[in-house]
């Protein structure tokens, strides 16, 4: 119960805070580290709302004590953008496709693709559908988010390829 | 949807680990990947006074072969498990049940010991594992000892395991030359906990008859289930779909699932029956 001091990295920042050992991560990173992109939904790791990278793998913030990412390196949805605003082909691909409408799920679905368009090569329906099954939208039916997320790998594989 | 406060506890060592358990008694609880244990403290469905986080025993995280065996140290990522080329080659049956289970980002930090420990009769790896006749080693203060599958698993919920005692390895043996495998199971949509299934061996001798099978049933009673009479159908025989239709039948002749809003009892004694049938065809093939 007694409050730790922590050293925890988000997007290459780090935040030194004094917390209780039962402050979920997801808490940490949207109250005490004040980036609010990261979402709250469920609570119990079925939404897949809160989906960060923990050394470059999707996990659930909200299944995970902050206390537990101390040496780890953390990304959230405002590290995909570039400083100048530029979005992401990924953020792109789901504004072109209408990937979103009320925008709850979005950066948890981006968190979770993002990385799978890291390996630069193109993904077949089925394939991204199952990358896709641990994160719920309400809104949209699902099928532009599919749309956009063969878009985004089809552009930034033919990227890797002009490299 | 926050957790109880409790006394956090993080050590380095299996020691430092089993002396807090020890220490701990019947209000410690062991945190692996927290992939269950944390919705329930969400929940507070579970409210420990102490939790004893394994994530930084760093030896509890091995994955490898020793003497033709599988090692699995309790602290495994289901998702390097899943993609390990040493399981795909010498136990693909592992791997076909990790892909089933849940979502990659569960499977990311969800761990191979945590989701045997947590004892869910409706989840993939302890069936899978009991499948393989895997061996699971405890530590504590006390001493080691080995369980297998049958001990291991009680009830709902519910290991072997004293409260002071730690899962620190799964251990797997080799299959003999000639076994095949199958993991089927239906659940409502990819990644649901399944309504029901079965994971086969099945190892073929001479004549292509069956020397040896196992039949694990999945969601069938409040552990995995050995069908041994429909193991023994198989013994002697070579496959075919008539072979396959009736072990299957007498594989789930005396379960009595439980039946709930997703599926009756009845429905499901026949869904796993299905998924039996499918699996032995598969592993024979």
């Amino acid at each position: 119960m007694n409050p730790r001091r922590v050293t925890i990295e988000i997007n290459g920042e780090t935040y030194e805070r004094e917390i209780e050992p039962r402050l979920l991560l997801s808490d940490f990173i949207r109250h005490e580290a004040g980036l609010t992109g990261t979402h709250v939904g469920c609570e119990h790791g079925v939404c897949g709302a809160c989906t960060v990278q923990l050394d470059g793998e999707p996990v659930r913030s909200c299944l995970m004590l902050a206390v537990q990412a101390e040496g780890h390196s953390l990304r959230t949805v405002e590290d995909l953008a570039a400083e100048d605003g530029t979005l992401h082909p990924l953020q792109q691909a789901f504004h072109e496709c209408h990937g979103l409408q009320c925008g709850f799920c979005t950066p948890g679905f981006l968190m979770s693709i993002e990385p799978l368009l890291a390996e630069g090569r193109d993904y077949d329906d089925r394939e991204i559908r199952q990358a896709l099954a641990g994160n719920l939208c309400r809104c949209t039916g699902y099928q532009n988010i599919v749309k956009a997320t063969a878009l985004a790998a089809e552009r930034m594989s033919s990227r890797a390829q002009a490299e | 949807m926050k957790p109880p406060p409790f006394d956090y506890h993080d050590p380095r060592s299996i020691d430092e680990a089993v002396a807090l358990l020890a220490e701990c008694g019947d209000e410690g609880k062991a945190l692996a990947g927290g992939q269950s244990l944390v919705p329930l403290l969400n929940f507070r469905l579970a409210q420990p006074a102490a939790l004893v986080d394994l994530n930084r025993v760093a030896e509890l995280s091995y994955l490898g072969r020793r003497d033709g065996r599988l090692q699995i140290g309790a602290m495994c990522r289901q998702a390097r498990l899943e993609l390990s080329p040493v399981a795909k080659e010498g136990w693909p049956l592992l791997g076909a049940a990790l892909a089933l289970v849940a979502h990659p980002q569960i499977r990311n930090r969800g761990t191979v010991g945590g989701s045997a420990a947590h004892s869910d009769p409706a989840a993939e790896l302890p069936v899978a594992l009991t499948a393989l006749d895997a061996r699971f080693k405890a530590r504590s203060v006390r001493g080691d000892r080995a369980l297998s599958a049958d001990d291991f698993f009680v009830t709902h919920l519910t290991t072997a395991l004293e409260p002071d005692e730690l899962l620190v390895e799964i251990e797997v043996p080799a299959l003999p030359e000639r076994t095949g495998h199958a993991f089927h199971e239906y659940s409502r949509r990819h990644g649901d906990f399944a309504l029901g299934g079965a994971a086969v061996t099945y190892t073929k001798g001479d004549g292509d008859r069956c020397s040896a099978a196992r039949i694990v049933l999945l969601g069938a009673a409040d552990v995995p289930l050995r069908a041994r009479d429909g193991e023994q159908a198989l013994e002697g025989q070579v496959m075919n779909e008539e072979l396959a239709r009736e072990a299957a039948k007498v594989a789930v002749r005396d379960i009595e699932p439980t039946g709930d809003i997703h599926g009756s009892g009845d429905y499901r004694k026949r869904l796993i029956e299905a998924m039996v049938r499918r699996a032995v065809l598969e592993a024979a093939a």
